[in-house]
C-alpha cells in the first residue's frame, strides 16, 4: 500500500454547529493503482485530498503515504508527490513555461533542470503554441493541462487529481481523461476524486464511494454494479395512465419494486435473468394493450449503485465541492427528506445524471 | 473489465503522445522502476540557499506580475503623481506651516503616505491567491514556509521604490528640495522603504485572514486613512483637536514623517511637539519597524502554514 490512511477525521465549526468532513474515513491504496473518490458535493472527498497532500491535518486519525507519516513529515511527503487541485492553480500573469518552471524551482530542482523539464511537459500536453503566452488567454482545458503538468514536475510517485475535469466541457474532459490514460497506464499511483461517475468508471481501477465523511462502498466498478443485482429493464410508455398496468406487470417478472418516473411514462425494475424477464414482461403488455415508445434493458450504471447506497441521487447539479459549508449539508438533508421521490427517479433521470 | 483497457483508442487525438520522462538531473531510475523522481538533489543545497532561492523564485513571480499588469504601475506610478500635485497645488496657500512653505512639509507626508498604502498589495494579492487555489500549490510543495510571503512582501518593497522614484522627481518639480547630505537623503529613502516592507507583513496576514480579495480592500482603507491622515502627514499635528492630536503624535506614521523630514532638512522651523516619539523619530520608526517584523513575520509564516483555498 502507497498510501495508507486510517481514521481521518476532520470537523468544522459552522454557525449551525459542528460540521463532520469526515467522520472517521480509512482508504488503502496498492502501488501503482489507480483508486476513485466518489461522491457528492460534501462528502469529504477534498478533506481527504488536502490531508493526504499536507494541506489541512487531520483532527484525529493517520495516514501515511510510501512509508512517510503525512503530519509528521509533510516536507518528506512534499517531495514525492504531485496535486492538482479543482482550480487550476496556475498564475495569470505567468506563461505556461513560467508557471512551470517556477513549480521546478520549488521542488528545488534547480534553475536548468526545472526550465528543462517545464520545456518537455508542455511540449508533452501539447501547449507548444502557447507555452509562451501568458496563462490569462489560456482556454479551460489548456489551464487544467497546465496545472496538471504542474503536477507531474517531479514524476510523483503519487499523483492526487481533485476533480480534475469539474467545470470542463465535454470534450475538454474527454481530451483530459486520454491524458490521465497515459499517466496511469506508466504505473503511477493516483488517487483521483470526482462526481462523475463515469470517470471513476473510465480512469480508477478501484472506486471508494464516500458519503457524509465516511466510506460507504469500495470495490471495482463491475463489483459495485453486482451489488445491486444484474439488468435492469426500462419502459417508456406512450399513455401515463397505462402506468399502474406496466408497473404491475413490472413488477410480476422483476426482481424488486418498480420505480416509476415523476411523469409516470417510464418505469424500471431491476431483473435476475434478463432476456426472459424482458420478453415475459413485453409479452404480457402486449396482452394488456400498453402502448410503448421503448423498452430495453440496461447495465446498473453507478448512479444506481449510489442510489441504493446512500438512499439519494448523487448530487450533480453543483459544479464545485463544499467540504464543510452549511449550505450544502441542508441541501443533502433535503436530499435526503427527498429519498422516497429520489427512488421513483425515472431512467431519463437517471441517463441524465451520468 | 479493467477501466483501464476500456474501449476508446488512446492514440490519434490525444494531447500526450508520449508518457513523462524523468526531469534531467533526478537520479536514474532504478532498473524495472518506470517511476523515478522522488527526491530532489538536495545535498548541493544547504538550508540558507532554499530559502534564499524559493524566495528569489516566488519574488520572480511577483515582479513578472508587475511587468504584465499595467493597472498595477498605473497604480503605482499615477497616483503619486496626483497625490504631490493635488495637494501641493490645492493645499499649498492655504495651509501655513512655520518656517518652511507647504510643499516642502508636504513630501515626507506623501512619501510616508504612499509607502503605507503600497502595502495593500500584500494584502490583496495574499487574499486573491488563497482565492484562486495557488496558495494551495505552493503549500504542496516542498518549499521554504516563508517563501510565498517573502516573495510578495519583497515585490511591494520593488513597487514602493518605483514609486519613490516617480514621486520624488515629481516633487522636485513642483519645488521640493532636500537640504542635507547625501548620505541623510538615502536613510530617509530607506526609512521610508523599509517600514513600507514591514507594513507589507502586517497587511499580508490580514490578506490571509479575510474571507475574500473583496473584502481587503475594505478593510485595509478603514486601518490605512486614519493611520496617514490623523498624523502630521498633510497638516501640523498641534493644528489638530486634542484627541486627535494625541493619536496623531503617537502615530507611527507621525514618527516616520518626522523623521524623513529631518533627514530630508524638510523641517522647517516650527517647534517639535514634546513627546518623546516625536523628539526621537528616527529610533521610533526603527523600534516600529523591528516590532512589527518580530511580531507579524512569525504570526504571517504560522498563518501560512494552516491556509488553504476555502
Amino acid at each position: 500500500m502507497i498510501i495508507e490512511a486510517q481514521g481521518l477525521t476532520k470537523t468544522y465549526q459552522s454557525k449551525s454547529g459542528p460540521v463532520h468532513a469526515l467522520a472517521g474515513l480509512d482508504l488503502q491504496v496498492p502501488r501503482g493503482t489507480v483508486k476513485a473518490l466518489l461522491g457528492p458535493n460534501g462528502a469529504g472527498k477534498t478533506t481527504v485530498v488536502k490531508m493526504l497532500t499536507t494541506l489541512i491535518r487531520p483532527d484525529a486519525g493517520t495516514a501515511v503515504i510510501d512509508g512517510i507519516d503525512v503530519v509528521l513529515h509533510p516536507k518528506a511527503v512534499r517531495r514525492i508527490i504531485g496535486v492538482s487541485g479543482q482550480y487550476a492553480a496556475v498564475d495569470e500573469n505567468l506563461t505556461g513555461l513560467e508557471n512551470l518552471e517556477m513549480v521546478g524551482r520549488l521542488y528545488h530542482l534547480g534553475g536548468p533542470a526545472a526550465r528543462q523539464r517545464a520545456k518537455e511537459l508542455i511540449d508533452l500536453f501539447e501547449l507548444t503554441a502557447a507555452g509562451n503566452r501568458p496563462v490569462k488567454g489560456f482556454s479551460g482545458g489548456m489551464r487544467r493541462r497546465i496545472d496538471l503538468a504542474g503536477a507531474l514536475v517531479i514524476n510523483p510517485k503519487v499523483l492526487f487529481l481533485d476533480e480534475p475535469t469539474t467545470g470542463l466541457d465535454p470534450r475538454s474532459r474527454i481530451a483530459l481523461w486520454d491524458v490521465i490514460k497515459h499517466l496511469v497506464a506508466d504505473g503511477t499511483t493516483v488517487l483521483l476524486t470526482t462526481q462523475y461517475l463515469e470517470e471513476a468508471d473510465q480512469l480508477a481501477d478501484d472506486i471508494v464511494v464516500i458519503d457524509d465523511g465516511r466510506v460507504i462502498a469500495e470495490g471495482t466498478s463491475d463489483q459495485l454494479k453486482a451489488q445491486i443485482g444484474g439488468h435492469r429493464v426500462v419502459v417508456a410508455l406512450v399513455d401515463a395512465a397505462d402506468g399502474g398496468t406496466a408497473r404491475e406487470i413490472l413488477a410480476r417478472h422483476g426482481s424488486g419494486e418498480p420505480s416509476v418516473s415523476t411523469d409516470g411514462r417510464g418505469v424500471e425494475v431491476a431483473v435476475t435473468d434478463g432476456p426472459t424477464a424482458l420478453q415475459n414482461m413485453l409479452s404480457d403488455l402486449r396482452a394488456a394493450q400498453v402502448n410503448l415508445h421503448d423498452a430495453g434493458m440496461r447495465r446498473p450504471t453507478l448512479d444506481d449503485v449510489f442510489l441504493k447506497l446512500t438512499g439519494h441521487k448523487a448530487d450533480l447539479n453543483a459544479t464545485n465541492e463544499d467540504d464543510a459549508g452549511g449550505p450544502t449539508l441542508s441541501k443533502r438533508a433535503q436530499a435526503k427528506q427527498d429519498q422516497a421521490r429520489a427512488a421513483h427517479a425515472s431512467p431519463a433521470d437517471l441517463e441524465k445524471a451520468k | 473489465m479493467s477501466p483501464r483497457h476500456s474501449g476508446a483508442p488512446l492514440e490519434s487525438t490525444t494531447p500526450v503522445s508520449t508518457t513523462p520522462k524523468p526531469a534531467g538531473t533526478q537520479a536514474s531510475p532504478a532498473p524495472g522502476e518506470s517511476r523515478v523522481g522522488t527526491l530532489p538533489p538536495l545535498p548541493t543545497w544547504n538550508p540558507f540557499s532554499l530559502w534564499y532561492s524559493d524566495g528569489w523564485t516566488v519574488t520572480k513571480r511577483n515582479l513578472i506580475k508587475i511587468k504584465r499588469s499595467p493597472d498595477m504601475l498605473v497604480f503605482a506610478v499615477i497616483q503619486p503623481i496626483m497625490f504631490v500635485l493635488l495637494f501641493s497645488q490645492v493645499y499649498g496657500g492655504a495651509i501655513a506651516v512655520q518656517g518652511s512653505d507647504y510643499t516642502q512639509f508636504l513630501m515626507a507626508g506623501i512619501f510616508a503616505q504612499t509607502v503605507v498604502f503600497g502595502a495593500t498589495f500584500s494584502g490583496a494579492a495574499m487574499a486573491l491567491d488563497l482565492k484562486e487555489g495557488i496558495i494551495d500549490r505552493f503549500r504542496s510543495l516542498p518549499m521554504n514556509a516563508s517563501a510565498v510571503l517573502v516573495g510578495r512582501t519583497n515585490g511591494d518593497l520593488v513597487l514602493n521604490t518605483i514609486s519613490m522614484i516617480i514621486m520624488m522627481a515629481t516633487g522636485l518639480a513642483v519645488g521640493w528640495r532636500v537640504n542635507t547630505s547625501p548620505a541623510e537623503f538615502l536613510a530617509g529613502v530607506g526609512l521610508l522603504l523599509l517600514f513600507g516592507y514591514a507594513f507589507s507583513w502586517v497587511m499580508a496576514l490580514l490578506g490571509m485572514s479575510v474571507k475574500s480579495p473583496e473584502v481587503i480592500n475594505n478593510a485595509s482603507f478603514l486601518i490605512l486613512f486614519p493611520l496617514t491622515f490623523v498624523s502630521n502627514a498633510f497638516v501640523p499635528s498641534e493644528t489638530l483637536p486634542t484627541a486627535l492630536r494625541v493619536f496623531a503624535e503617537w502615530n507611527p506614521v507621525s514618527s516616520l514623517v518626522q523623521a524623513v523630514r529631518q533627514l530630508f532638512g524638510n523641517l522647517g522651523t516650527a517647534p517639535v511637539p514634546d513627546i518623546w516619539t516625536m523628539q526621537n523619530p528616527i529610533l521610533t520608526v526603527l523600534i516600529g519597524i523591528t516590532v512589527m517584523l518580530l511580531v507579524f513575520v512569525p504570526l504571517c509564516i504560522r498563518k501560512f502554514a494552516s491556509i488553504s483555498s476555502r
